[in-house]
């Protein structure tokens, strides 16, 4: 059998039949071990009877006989009679009815993994896992935690979900605005996971911007009048454009004004702005929006030398008031040195080092010596990049903080 | 489901406040209560008296060590409670939020293990 196919199917169909059974069953635990015995039927039977014509009408069909198995084998049998009627229900002979009547009940999903309850840590797993379909063992890897401990770390988020009462459903008006914040906030961190690769080799991670992407695009499609998941779906996407243009083949990594533009994924970077321009048109923009802004600038760019700083500076300058935050200034900083204020942008950069707000930051140092490097004050430069260098967490960002200290030298001690 | 609502506050910072202000509290506790009430979901709840009329008891080998003041030495102290039945954490959480000193102290909540 092919097992790329299934893998595919698994991750793509998995979250929605398990969202489809909590009610039924009685539980995400539950409902997950049923949508499991679904696909592990179909492991058994597909290599030899061949794959069904409605892969997903026949999971859906399986899943819910087993849920009715499950539901009888129980001793609240009684109670559960209106669950029982649903599941056996829909006489769906027919695979198109079986797909048509299966509820997606995938945002609830999102909501209950989110919840603001639940430690970041196991946010993150559950909803890797749960909604785009991860094994444990994949999930382990990511983040580089024993398989053991992932696990524990599931088996735990979901015994609290039960015992706590995290509810599996929509949250009210009052509360939702802060909860698709919470959901959102788990995306973009899964996404910069995947993005900075910060820790260890970046070609052994599985790909957790896809995954983010992915769950971006499953908030979209349910929530698709909400700017923030449009927004923050248009960063994902700008950003990854550069996928294959920010690491050279040595897996050293390559700075925005130095990339290949052609190797940007264009397709992406359309479907990002387009994405972009209708969060904008909604109203005043938030964080997310402002951040895809500042990417679209650059993808906008046919060449570095065309970047509009000016415009960069004063998106950061907006971003600097919804998120009055040390990083947020340090770029914004550097755009106003790129706009052509170096020394402005530079005291700017001093004056957040003295803060001492970001001193355990590869960024900081890092800006610094650029902006020193641009003023041809090479000694200075290589002295930061150093510090950096020190401060870097991957080895493709030491790598390359090496080479420019040392390049900075190389001109420091030749007469200009 | 029950929920216990554990209220802390910081009780140095109450005390300093003025007599005016800590009548206002009170009331704004009473009226939280009379709502929980006609809501259905006040199981029950008191005020506690302050730390410095706790005891804290151990049974070491059979003897009965008593020793003045709470088991942990906190910024905020354990001021009070409710027992409410809700439907869902997000309920137990909006009644929370409704707590006075939730805006200057933290409640906490627990899932009441209920007895079978």
């Amino acid at each position: 059998m092919d097992v790329d196919a299934f893998t595919a199917l698994y991750r793509a169909e998995f979250s929605r039949l398990v969202a489809g059974l909590v009610s039924a069953v009685g539980g995400l635990q539950a409902a997950e071990e049923t949508a499991q015995e679904a696909f592990e039927a179909a492991l058994t039977q597909w290599p030899s009877a061949g794959w069904p014509p409605h892969p997903r009408a026949w999971l859906i069909r399986t899943a819910r006989h087993k849920a009715l198995d499950r539901v009888r084998r129980r001793a609240n049998f009684e109670g559960k009679r209106a669950e029982l009627q649903t599941m056996a229900e829909p006489p769906a002979d027919d695979d198109a009815s079986e797909e048509r009547l299966f509820p997606d009940e995938r945002l609830k999903l999102l909501f209950t993994c989110c919840h603001p309850a639940l430690s970041m840590e196991a946010r993150v797993a559950l909803s890797l896992r749960t909604l785009c379909g991860l094994t444990t063992e994949e999930i382990a890897r990511a983040f580089l935690v024993p398989v053991s401990t992932m696990a524990q770390r599931l088996v735990r988020a979901q015994q609290k979900i039960q015992t706590a009462g995290i509810p599996y459903r929509v949250p009210s008006e009052a509360v939702l605005p802060d909860r698709v914040e919470a959901v959102l906030a788990v995306t973009y961190l899964v996404f910069n996971e995947g993005y900075a690769a910060s820790s260890g080799e970046e070609r052994v991670r599985l790909d957790l911007c896809d995954q983010a992407i992915r769950l971006g695009r499953t908030m979209a499609e349910l929530m698709p009048r909400r700017r923030d998941v449009q927004g923050l779906l248009a960063l994902m996407l700008l950003h990854d454009s550069r996928r294959r243009a920010r690491v050279g083949p040595g897996g050293e990594a390559i700075l925005l004004g130095e990339q290949d533009r052609s190797r940007w994924d264009r397709k992406q970077i359309d479907e990002g702005l387009e994405l972009l321009e209708q969060a904008l048109s909604a109203g005043p923009p938030g964080a997310y929006e402002l951040q895809a802004a500042i990417a679209a600038v650059h993808a906008r760019a046919a060449t570095a030398a065309e970047t509009d700083w000016a415009q960069i500076a004063a998106l950061y300058a907006l971003l600097a008031r919804v998120q009055p935050t040390p990083v947020v200034e340090l770029n914004r900083a550097v755009a106003v040195a790129m706009a052509g204020a170096l020394e402005h942008g530079l005291q700017l950069i001093e004056a957040l080092d003295r803060s001492g707000d970001l001193k355990t930051y590869a960024a900081l140092p890092a800006a610094k010596a650029d902006l020193l490097w641009r003023s041809g004050r090479y000694r200075a430069a290589a002295a930061e990049y150093d510090r950096a260098r020190a401060l870097a967490a991957s080895t493709p960002e030491q790598r390359f903080l090496e080479r420019r200290a040392a390049e900075a030298r190389r001109r420091a001690s030749q007469p200009s | 489901m029950q929920y216990l609502l554990l209220i802390y506050r910081n009780e140095a910072e109450h005390a300093a406040r003025s007599e005016a202000e800590r009548a206002a509290v009170f009331a704004e506790y009473m009226a939280l209560s009379k709502s929980l009430q006609a809501e259905g979901s006040l199981r029950g709840g008191q005020f506690l008296h302050p730390p410095s009329f706790t005891t804290t008891v151990r049974v070491r080998s059979g003897s009965v060590l008593a020793t003045d003041g709470p088991f942990a030495e906190t910024k905020e102290q354990l001021t009070g409670y409710f027992v409410v039945e809700a439907a869902d954490l997000d309920e137990a959480m909006a009644i929370a939020a409704r707590i006075p000193n939730a805006r200057d102290g933290s409640i906490e909540i627990r899932p009441v293990q209920l007895a079978h």
